[in-house]
């Protein structure tokens, strides 16, 4: 599945981007998060949640979207 | 009022007190209401290891964010009494004494606004994709996280 990656905040820092698309094999959060992190080792240590289509979702969430953000803690206001 | 589809409530830089006053003034042809009640965050110079805040850059994942506000905002007007609500949030670069978050709540009466305005402004620093990076008069920087 192609899936748009979309970084944020301290996560881009790490990722040196903003957004990529991946052609990956991924069923769910969790896998898609291994691959990742053999990526971005960075990424380990770093407090984020995942989105995906604009919905916080759990790591056994099933990958139904074209669109994931890897989201660091919100400072809003 | 209820909005439909959901608007941008980001604006670029610090949100003025002109901006702020016109909003206000803007009310006074809406008379059924007897009360407003106004938030506004200001960003804080706090002093971390013996460095100050400067500024705060802000950036957001806007379409979510955008449509988190929206929830917010329907969901506010279901819970409260609200005869009009306003939110703008900044993005960009704030600096430290400016405005980066207004929201503003009208009502006929006042014991809705007091309530409405704490649910509005806790809901938007818990739910809402926006980051901000603290920068320190020196031009480095750390990561500011809600509590």
């Amino acid at each position: 599945m192609l899936l748009t990656i979309k970084y944020f905040g301290q996560i881009a820092e790490v990722t040196q981007k903003e957004e990529e698309t991946l052609e990956c094999s991924a069923k769910n959060i969790s896998e898609l998060l291994a691959l990742l992190y053999s990526k971005y080792e960075g990424l380990k240590i770093k407090d984020f949640q995942v989105a995906q289509n604009q919905e916080l979702v759990s790591e056994s969430t099933e990958i139904t979207g074209a669109e994931i953000a890897l989201l660091p803690p919100f400072a809003g206001g | 009022m209820k909005d439909k589809k959901p608007k941008n409530v980001f604006r670029d830089g610090a949100i003025s007190s002109d901006f702020i006053g016109n909003s206000i003034y803007k009310h006074q042809t809406k008379t059924s209401i007897g009360a407003h009640n106004i938030f506004l965050g200001q960003v804080r110079a706090d002093d971390i290891d013996g460095k100050t805040v400067a500024a705060i850059e802000y950036t957001a994942y806007e379409d979510m964010a955008n449509q988190k506000f929206h929830d917010i905002r329907e969901s506010a007007f279901e819970k409260f009494d609200l005869t009009c609500m306003h939110i703008y949030h900044s993005l960009g670069t704030v600096k430290a004494g400016e405005i980066c978050l207004f929201v503003f709540v009208s009502s006929p009466r006042r014991k809705v606004v007091f309530e409405a305005l704490e649910y509005i402004v806790e809901a938007i620093k818990a739910d809402v994709p926006v980051f901000g990076k603290e920068i320190f008069e020196d031009d480095t920087h750390q990561w500011k996280q809600n509590n």
